[in-house]
């Protein structure tokens, strides 16, 4: 199979494990050209695409306009902050305005839920989910996944623990969906009032004490704490938060195992992740970074390679 | 089906002994020559030639492999895209003589493609390229090919299978066959 069932990616729930499959393939082909000395392939050269990001973002962002330019896409930035969205106009509208400038691909990261899945059934552009809301971030669990997948041979039949603010996370909800449909184990941990009620019906185990989590996973995949996304207080203090779920070097040489640890960023230094656990030789951060570029090219290559 | 046998398991051998042959005559020690064998039938022809130089004139020469899908000419005019192989080539191509390997030489778009790909690993002193099989008047590019098994003539209602023991087939033949 060279094609993927659907001609959007606005989530991990509604792919395959074989799609899932054939974007790593593809990513595994598009990262040995991220190593050539001209790192650039004319894939994408008569394709125009969008980045609208009606929220903050900086690496996922860049990644993005990285992975188009290096596929010879022509690329378009828009963010809200500077944009008509501030004057009135609704999202079908200045999507539609963007997509009337003969724009193929629209990449879309937006403060509510659903927002690329409601695009999707407007407009005739493949949309890439780059985050909405606290719900998906499709391409941030592919390229966690694939970075498990690089660094442990496989991702089937590992215990993967995802520790921190669940409750607001959307990377935390697909690397769920991914890490499960790869045949993974996955945990969450964190504050009672940071995990999501029900959490458990998606198959996930449930941990409050982190240091049983880090003994129980082969990865731990530590989160950020979201506050901006926080309206109610959810626990005391900060420097409480990380003596009870931050993560520390003496913490992973305690462990009998050598895990490996991963954070999506941005890190908050000494809150979820100390700084001697975030540079040690367990941490595989940089390479989650190196490997998004080539996700995102082939998540980009497929959706338009596809009539 | 309706087949035609091109070559058969000891022409083959004869070509790929020839093309041994022809490489030492141009390239004296093959001080700076590198091959380069197309993704993914053009491999075997590669392997096949990497093991005959060694063998007839003890040459280890520097070979890789090159994939073209992401240089193709005909993205988004598929159904659907064509899947990519590996890339593996662990030199730079600088100021080398590089020769291309391939099985089938057709319409000449993989080959123009190819060229393209190589490039993102220097700039080469000269290309040569050695085909198998050279489907005659069929180019839709001007490429030809500097070393060449044997020239057919064909239609475009048909195509070229090579087949290899190694890939499971009873005996390495080319056929020219009538599409299904």
């Amino acid at each position: 199979m060279s094609q993927l069932s659907t001609r959007h990616l606005l989530g991990i729930k509604n792919i395959t494990a074989a799609d899932i499959e054939l974007i790593f393939q593809t990513a595994d082909n598009f990262k040995e050209v991220l190593n050539r000395p001209i790192k650039k392939v004319p894939s994408l050269r008569d394709i125009t695409i969008a980045n609208i990001f009606f929220e903050n973002s900086t690496r996922t962002r860049l990644s993005f306009e990285l992975a188009e330019k290096r596929l010879s896409a022509d690329v378009i930035n828009f963010s809200s902050s500077n944009s008509s969205v501030k004057k009135g106009e609704t999202l079908i509208d200045t999507v539609n305005n963007i997509l009337s400038m003969k724009v193929d691909m629209v990449v879309m990261r937006h403060a509510s839920v659903g927002a690329p899945h409601f695009l999707s059934k407007h407009i005739q552009a493949n949309i890439v989910n780059a985050g909405d809301g606290t719900h998906e971030h499709p391409t941030q669990a592919l390229l966690d996944a694939f970075s498990i997948r690089e660094k442990l041979g496989d991702v089937a039949g590992k215990k993967i623990a995802i520790i921190g603010d669940i409750l607001h996370s959307r990377v935390a909800l697909s690397n769920i969906f991914c890490l499960q449909k790869l045949g993974a184990e996955v945990m969450v941990c964190g504050p009672i009032t940071l995990i999501p009620k029900h959490i458990e019906s998606l198959g996930v185990k449930v941990e409050q004490d982190v240091m049983k989590a880090l003994r129980w996973c082969d990865v731990a995949n530590v989160l950020r704490i979201q506050l901006e996304r926080q309206q109610i207080k959810y626990f005391p203090s900060l420097r409480e938060y990380s003596l009870y779920f931050g993560i520390n070097k003496r913490m992973l040489e305690s462990l009998d195992k050598e895990i490996v640890v991963m954070h999506p960023g941005p890190i908050n230094r000494g809150v979820e992740l100390s700084s001697d656990a975030a540079d040690s030789g367990q941490s595989i951060i940089l390479q989650q970074v190196e490997n998004g570029v080539a996700i995102r090219m082939a998540v980009l290559y497929l959706l338009a390679g596809g009539k | 089906m309706h087949k035609r046998l091109v070559l058969d398991q000891q022409q083959i051998s004869i070509v790929l002994k020839r093309f041994c042959h022809q490489l030492m005559e141009n390239h004296d020690d093959f001080e700076n020559t590198v091959l380069l064998g197309l993704q993914p039938r053009g491999i075997v022809v590669l392997e096949q030639l990497v093991a005959l130089l060694k063998e007839i004139a003890q040459i280890d020469v520097p070979y890789g492999y090159l994939d073209a899908t992401f240089h193709r000419d005909d993205f988004r005019r598929r159904d659907f895209p064509l899947k990519a192989n590996e890339t593996k080539i662990d030199f730079l191509i600088e100021g080398k003589k590089v020769i291309l390997i391939d099985d089938v030489l057709y319409k000449g778009r993989s080959v123009r493609a190819a060229l393209d790909a190589m490039i993102a690993f220097g700039r080469p002193a000269k290309v040569e390229l050695m085909v198998l099989v050279d489907r005659k008047y069929t180019r839709d590019y001007p490429i030809m090919p500097d070393y060449c098994g044997i020239k057919v003539n064909t239609l475009e209602s048909q195509y070229v299978s090579v087949e290899w023991r190694e890939k499971g087939f009873e005996q390495d033949a080319i056929w020219i066959t009538e599409k299904a």
